[in-house]
């Protein structure tokens, strides 16, 4: 990646780059489309305790077949999960988002209500219901060979907007937010890009490929373990907090200065 | 200027012989050496004894005066390693996140300055710690001037001055915040370039020539770094020099207090004590922003990326002292139209309308107050803010509606951190840029009337000594204790004002004015007021010293 | 205090305007003067003046202290060679150097100032002076003097008398700003029609923002937004980024039965819609697309569009729509721009709806 970058100065470069790009975007559309609960495997048996798990937890809002339900004035209580695939269920079940505590504007991140195991089986439940996406493996996730480079500008270009250039999250409309990304599970990371839960666009693989999705989550991964190298990074939420302290503590200690230099000695 | 020689306080100074020679000879350099190539035993003997009162909240155009000082030391360091290009180079420094990425020189020395300069990312932490500092100090300093009436005549064109510092700062600050063109500050710019296109006729053609062609071109940064380093601290330079003789020409103001009058100045003299204060003080200021730096993380610009025109990140805000310019234009409401096909964009003019309202209003307070009063007289002595409740209400009012501004710029974060809707929160504010401040006022003002009142039954009745007295006749007295005289005066050396009615020189609008500054006023203390509640005292202590024998303990305790 | 009062009552028989001062009653209260001093310890008590020098002297050693760190770690704590704690080349490095430098010096010049101040306030003089002010006016001689200085000065000149001259150097003295504007022009170009035209055209594909593949329509997922740029866009044009700051754009696909705007959905293709990434307010990028309300909001100052209804403004700032870039397929399946936005992008201007 980085040589191809140090020759997009070249006029041809383009024409080579959208060559090998469109090669490759052929190769992964094929490589990466077809990726369905086909592609991790659950055992019968794992279907049929989710499925029990799902008419216990889930099915009171999402309906017996998981079809979704609307309530009498015609507002979703909870959307289909037909072919939501095994991320989805991954994601939003192993954030403890789902079981959902309350309706309101979105569904917050808490405890997961259930253990790996029982989130295995509800996932390989709503994977039988139809062909959608599958829980990353480890190599999905692998930030060994990643480009932090291309992760960073896909970023930037794609998710700061809502979630802050440094993952710290951000508002939206009438009380929705983009959730902050420290401390998140790559896994996780990875497959709410793929599902787009609840208000958050769907990037899959078409969008970004896999391997772009993985340099996202390295680069994320990198400026977690990177720290803050300036010092207390006051939330990285930038400008305001860095007033909010100038206004607070520092004006505390000057003040504090001032009085003691203006106080008379006893 | 005419010379004084401040009255010394009559004391013996304790110097040990052996030393004083060395001190002679030192004074013979000051006095006599200097004095005959630049005139210096003049300087000496202006200087020297000149008197500055002492006081905690005199100190901070001191932090402003100092941490400018520390940012032209910082910046000079800074600038011998920025480079101000937006010419693209290929990112191959130790940030690995970034190797390989385009972006402009710019961008990349400030990189180098963070990650590979020894000692590189303290300086530009210091640099922009005590900018927020410098401006924090100006706004504190503004504040204490203004509630304390400091500027009135003749202090009037200095609160001028020390207003074109304040927008300067402003101006200074924002063209730094540009310089490492990041995905932050370039979104900055673009709000800057949008704000241009929207002034009527002429913006398409300001947006053009400041960006040297379209946004964002390859000239702003440069021409940013020329404002930033040469012109705006050229300028603040030199009206920091005005400020400055200026205050030694009006000599400093002090609050009121015995001994004190509107004629003298009481406090220390610069050589040695102010000397030693003022010049330790400037070390502490640096010492403080130092410390900041080394341990708090600001403007961390790697992590917001090189700037392009594409990305931006949530919670994009300018630094505090523009959050205000930045809090109309998310209140606004959409509205622009079109008249003779020609676009006006009320969405961008109006908030700008209302800035440059609470500024000039600012800038113009000491005069409209002067018209409303017609004092004419030079005031040294400063007001007590509860002396002045309309004042102090209004300039509380003003500090509200900025506030209001400055919140609603930062209406995404207070939603996500509060978990509120940012719908919801703009309406609030929308709503409280018109009530809060009058709302404000008003309690602000009725405060002050209550500390009046307060002051005026200590100044006549003394200080409450919980020690109560029942009376023969059932009533039960509390015992107050009278104050001396020299606590007593500043309770009551304050002026009174009083309406005017209209006619005989005085305008219907004058009389308004005045009507709605001072008809709530509470009259000072008067000597004849204070001689008859003392004789009442006295009056009182003396029954009570006849009931009790002088002896104010309870029976009881008598007996034991 | 009587002074006070005396100057009080000159200034407003002097003042051209009726004052709001009401005149006090009997003069006042009397000034009462200086209260007595109190002594410091140190004054008084020779051992605490010895603990107040040592005290001063003990800061001004833990200042050397300081400098010795700060130099000390500004060596053996360096971001790219010798450091203590950290990997070379490392942020971490990087945090080390700059707390330890950083305290080094932070502990340097602090104490110098404290001990500066503790001398000043327990060991120098602490009893306050007197100074008297003077009128900031000078004395009526002055004054007069001043004023027949002008008076004379502009007699002399014959500015009064010479109505020719002063039209001629009134003339001069207009001309010569307006000379200002020809240096000034160099500064940038006209606008032209550049702020009415972007790089889009008919015919070129539309391709990612980040690695510039180009998007077929049925990569277009439902709910998904794709952040694209024109074909043939790249770095080494010479106006590379004036030209992306024009022409960035999202893809974002909706089912067609909730458009509401029939219009908007036939410049797309089967519910794929293009807009302007540019916010119509003052131009941020509005990019925060919410998939189930079908919102999009800019991080700046909230505008709000909705992307259902041909980006129509529903909250904020914004006035405009954010123009929709008309799209096509090409007969390899890729999506194409069917001719540049129809209106500006970005921010509102002056002459926005005048054709260029």
């Amino acid at each position: 990646m980085k040589a191809l970058a140090a020759r997009r100065h070249h006029p041809l470069a383009f024409v080579a780059i959208l060559l090998l790009a469109l090669v490759a975007t052929g190769g992964l559309y094929a490589a990466f489309q077809p990726r369905s609960a086909q592609a991790e495997s659950y055992s019968q048996d794992d279907v049929d305790k989710g499925e029990e798990l799902f008419l216990a937890n889930c099915a009171s809002c999402h309906g017996t077949n998981a079809q979704g339900m609307q309530d009498d004035s015609g507002n979703t209580l909870g959307p289909s999960l037909i072919g939501v695939g095994a991320a989805a269920v991954d994601f939003q079940v192993g954030t403890g988002r789902m079981p959902m505590q309350n309706s309101g504007a979105q569904a917050w991140r808490k405890p997961p209500q259930m253990n790996d195991e029982q989130t295995r089986q509800l996932a390989a439940y709503v994977a039988s219901l139809g062909p959608g996406p599958s829980v990353p493996d480890e190599e999905a996730l692998s930030s060994k060979d990643a480009d932090l480079e291309n992760g960073g500008n896909i970023f930037r270009v794609n998710c700061a907007m809502c979630h802050n250039a440094a993952g710290a999250g951000g508002a939206l409309t009438r009380g929705k937010f983009a959730p902050s990304l420290s401390g998140v599970e790559s896994k996780h990371i990875y497959e709410a890009m793929e599902t787009g839960p609840q208000n958050m666009p769907v990037f899959n693989d078409d969008n970004i490929s896999a391997s772009d999705k993985r340099d996202v989550v390295a680069y994320l991964k990198a400026l977690d373990e990177q720290g803050s190298p300036g010092g207390i990074s006051l939330g990285s939420f930038g400008p305001v907090t860095e007033g909010l302290y100038a206004w607070t503590i520092v004006l505390s200690l000057l003040v504090g200065c001032a009085v003691w230099l203006g106080a008379k000695a006893k | 200027m005419a010379t004084t020689t401040p009255t010394r306080p009559s004391t013996e100074a304790p110097e040990d012989s052996g030393s004083e020679g060395r001190m002679l000879k030192l004074g013979a350099v000051g006095g006599d050496w200097l004095d005959r190539r630049v005139s210096g035993a003049g300087l000496v003997r202006f200087f020297g004894r000149k008197i500055f009162p002492d006081h905690w909240s005199f100190m901070f155009g001191e932090v402003a005066l100092y941490s400018f000082v520390i940012l032209l030391i910082s910046g000079t360091y800074l600038t011998m390693f920025f480079v101000p290009s937006m010419d693209e180079v290929v990112y191959d420094g130790i940030y690995a996140p970034l190797q390989g990425a385009h972006m402009s020189k710019a961008y990349e020395s400030t990189l180098h300055i963070s990650f590979e300069v020894k000692g590189g990312l303290l300086f530009r932490q210091m640099h922009h710690w005590s900018c927020l500092v410098f401006m924090v100090a100006i706004f504190v300093h503004m504040f204490r001037v203004f509630f304390t009436g400091a500027f009135r005549k003749p202090r009037e064109l200095n609160w001028l001055v020390g207003f074109a510092l304040m927008v300067l700062g402003m101006v200074a600050g924002f063209t730094g915040y540009s310089l490492p063109d990041d995905v932050l500050s370039g979104n900055g710019l673009r709000v800057v370039d949008g704000l241009m296109k929207g002034i009527p006729i002429v913006g398409t053609y300001i947006s053009m020539l400041l960006f040297g062609g379209e946004f964002p071109g390859h000239d702003i940064i440069p021409r940013f770094f020329t404002i930033h380093i040469l012109l705006v601290p050229a300028a603040i330079l030199g009206l920091i020099a005005i400020h400055m003789v200026m205050l030694v020409l009006h000599k400093h103001t002090q609050y009121p207090g015995p001994g004190r009058t509107e004629r003298n100045v009481v406090g220390f003299p610069v050589f040695p004590v102010y000397a030693a204060k003022a010049g330790g003080f400037f070390f502490l200021v640096f010492g403080i922003i130092t410390l900041i730096s080394a341990t708090t993380a600001i403007n961390s610009i790697w992590v917001y990326g090189p700037y392009d025109p594409s990305p931006v990140s949530a919670g994009s805000q300018p630094d505090w002292y523009m959050l205000w310019t930045d809090g109309g234009l998310r209140l606004i409401p959409g509205w622009e139209f079109t008249i003779f096909g020609y676009t006006v964009s009320l969405n961008i003019l109006l908030p700008m309308v209302v800035y440059g309202g609470l500024l000039a209003f600012l800038a113009l307070y000491p005069f409209i107050e002067s018209w409303v009063t017609g004092d004419d007289r030079e005031h040294h002595l400063l007001d007590l803010p509860y002396n002045a409740p309309v004042r102090t209400g209004i300039g509380v009012a003003w500090i509200t509606e900025y506030l209001i501004l400055a919140m609603a710029a930062t209406n995404d974060l207070i939603a996500v951190k509060l978990h509120l809707s940012i719908n919801d929160l703009t309406w609030t504010f929308r709503i409280a840029f018109f009530l809060a401040p009058v709302i404000v006022f008003y309690i602000t003002k009725r405060l002050c009337l209550a500390m009046q009142r307060q002051k005026r039954d200590l100044a006549l009745h003394g200080e409450e000594t919980s020690k109560v007295v029942r009376m023969e006749n059932g009533e039960m007295i509390e015992i107050h204790e009278p104050l001396n005289e020299f606590d007593r005066w500043v309770l009551v050396q304050h002026d009174d004002y009083r309406p005017l009615k209209a006619g005989k020189g005085v305008s219907a609008l004058r009389a308004a004015a005045t009507s709605f500054f001072f008809k709530d006023q509470l009259a000072p203390v008067t000597p004849t007021e204070l001689r008859e509640a003392l004789e009442h005292a006295g009056h009182e202590r003396h029954k009570i010293d006849e009931l009790t024998g002088g002896d104010y303990r309870t029976p009881d305790v008598r007996s034991h | 205090m009587s002074d006070h009062v005396n100057e009080n009552r000159e200034s407003e028989a002097r003042s051209s305007s009726v004052s709001t001062i009401a005149p006090k009653e009997g003069g006042g209260f009397p000034n009462p003067g200086l209260p007595p001093h109190i002594h410091r310890q140190a004054d008084e008590n020779p051992r605490a003046e010895k603990r107040a020098e040592r005290m001063v002297a003990a800061m001004f050693v833990l200042s050397v202290l300081g400098t010795v760190l700060f130099v000390a770690s500004y060596f053996i704590f360096t971001p790219l060679g010798t450091n203590l704690l950290g990997t070379p080349g490392t942020l971490h490095a990087v945090h080390w150097s700059n707390l330890f430098t950083g305290i080094g010096l932070a502990v340097a010049v602090f104490f110098i100032g404290a001990a500066a101040v503790h001398w000043a306030k327990t060991l120098m003089p602490d009893e306050e002076w007197v100074e008297e002010r003077h009128h900031i006016e000078g004395s009526d001689e002055t004054r007069e003097v001043a004023a027949s200085i002008i008076t004379d000065g502009l007699e002399e000149s014959g500015v009064g008398r010479r109505p020719v001259i002063v039209t001629a150097m009134v003339a001069a003295l207009t001309a010569l700003p307006i000379a200002v504007l020809a240096p000034l022009s160099t500064f940038g170009p006209l606008p032209g029609n550049k702020l009415h035209h972007t790089f889009w055209k008919k015919g070129l594909r539309i391709t990612r923002d980040t690695d510039g593949t180009p998007v077929k329509a049925s990569e277009v997922a439902m709910n998904s937004i794709f952040h694209v740029m024109p074909e043939g866009l790249t770095e080494d044009m010479e106006d590379y980024l004036e030209q992306r700051a024009k022409a960035a754009a999202v893809l974002i696909r909706i089912d067609p039965a909730l458009g509401q705007n029939q219009e908007s959905l036939d410049n797309g293709y089967q519910g794929i819609l293009a807009f302007s990434k540019i916010c119509t307010h003052v131009g941020c990028p509005v990019a925060l697309y919410e998939q189930q309300t079908h919102h999009m909001l800019c991080p700046c100052h909230q505008s709000t569009f909705d992307v259902t209804d041909g980006a129509k403004v529903i909250f904020g700032p914004a006035h405009r729509p954010l123009p929709q870039l008309p799209i096509e397929v090409d007969a390899e399946g890729y999506l194409v721009a069917g001719g540049d936005f129809p209106e500006p992008i970005g921010p509102s201007f002056w002459n926005l709806h005048k054709d260029k």
